[in-house]
């Protein structure tokens, strides 16, 4: 099946001015392709959690967009450093967030919680020293 | 009520968006935690906050928010008043503290975007 939109977003570390350009306009994308209401909501937060994960926390990634005709493929992929404990991670409230991320209103410990919650598939996959891969998936129609 | 209602209510300034003070609210949420407000809204609300930096633009973009209330008469930079501009939000700010403002706008009507109060098995 071939993607209706296909695109790769690079995301600098610590680039806190720019994070959020990359969700910002997959957003717009899917709208002007008619996708609304609940999905479009739940892409763009899990779009921009996972983008600020790789501003706050990743050595740098990029995120990757694809869209197919019955549902939305987000990719997030960093070089590194990985995360030593997945499932500490996974847990609401844990963060490793500096003071510069808490006080741009996140380093909740929400993140990845929240992009479970909000995406119909979700993987993620870590490696210390080798870097984070989060597979979200969100059906359309 | 409406947000021209909040302006009078919050004898709030309108930054942005004088023309949309007729549109009608219904619920609103008050935090400084962009995350906690990714979290657990999922209407087009109004947003009031202490925090004037681009994410809290940002974070009303990914939510279609209507309208963001600024307190202690806290106004955000020109770049960031563009950017909502874009957005089309509606964008007013009141001497209130937060707690005041939310306070002021409750006894009047408006009321907060709603989550259930009972806890789950889940909950630790
Ligand atoms: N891409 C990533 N690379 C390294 N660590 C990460 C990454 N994403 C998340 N983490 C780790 O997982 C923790 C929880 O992430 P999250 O739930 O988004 O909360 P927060 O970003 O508020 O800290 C982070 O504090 C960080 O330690
Ligand atoms: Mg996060």
């Amino acid at each position: 099946m071939d993607a209706l939109i296909h695109n790769t977003y690079p995301v600098t570390a610590r680039d806190y001015t720019s994070a959020g350009h990359a969700s910002a306009d997959i957003k717009r994308r899917l709208k002007q392709l008619g996708v609304g209401g609940d999905v479009l909501r739940r892409v763009a937060v899990a779009s921009y959690e996972v983008e600020l994960n790789l501003v706050i926390h990743s050595d740098g990634g990029e995120l990757e967009l694809q869209v197919f005709p019955d549902h939305v493929q987000l990719v997030s992929k960093d070089i590194g450093p990985g995360i030593p404990d997945l499932s500490l991670a996974m847990r609401e409230g844990w963060s490793t967030a500096n003071d510069e991320a808490r006080s741009l209103g996140f380093g909740a410990g929400m993140g990845l919680p929240n992009m479970k919650r909000n995406a119909d598939d979700f993987a993620i996959e870590s490696e210390v020293g080798k870097g984070t891969a989060i597979s979200m998936g969100f059906k359309l129609g | 009520m409406t947000i021209g209602d909040m302006v009078s209510i919050l004898k709030a300034r309108v930054l942005l968006g004088e023309d949309k003070l007729d549109t009608p609210v219904y619920t609103a949420c008050c935090s400084d935690l962009m995350s906690d407000v990714l979290a657990f809204v999922d209407e087009k609300t109004v947003l009031i906050t202490g925090l004037t930096n681009p994410h809290v633009i940002r974070t009303s973009e990914m939510l279609d928010l209507k309208c963001l209330v600024f307190v202690r008469g806290k106004v955000p930079n020109e770049e960031i008043l563009e950017a909502a501009d874009e957005q089309g939000l509606v964008v007013i700010t009141t001497k209130a503290t937060a707690f005041s403002a939310c306070g002021m706008l409750y006894a009047e009507g408006l009321r907060g975007v709603p989550v259930p109060l009972e806890w789950n098995t889940e909950d630790k």
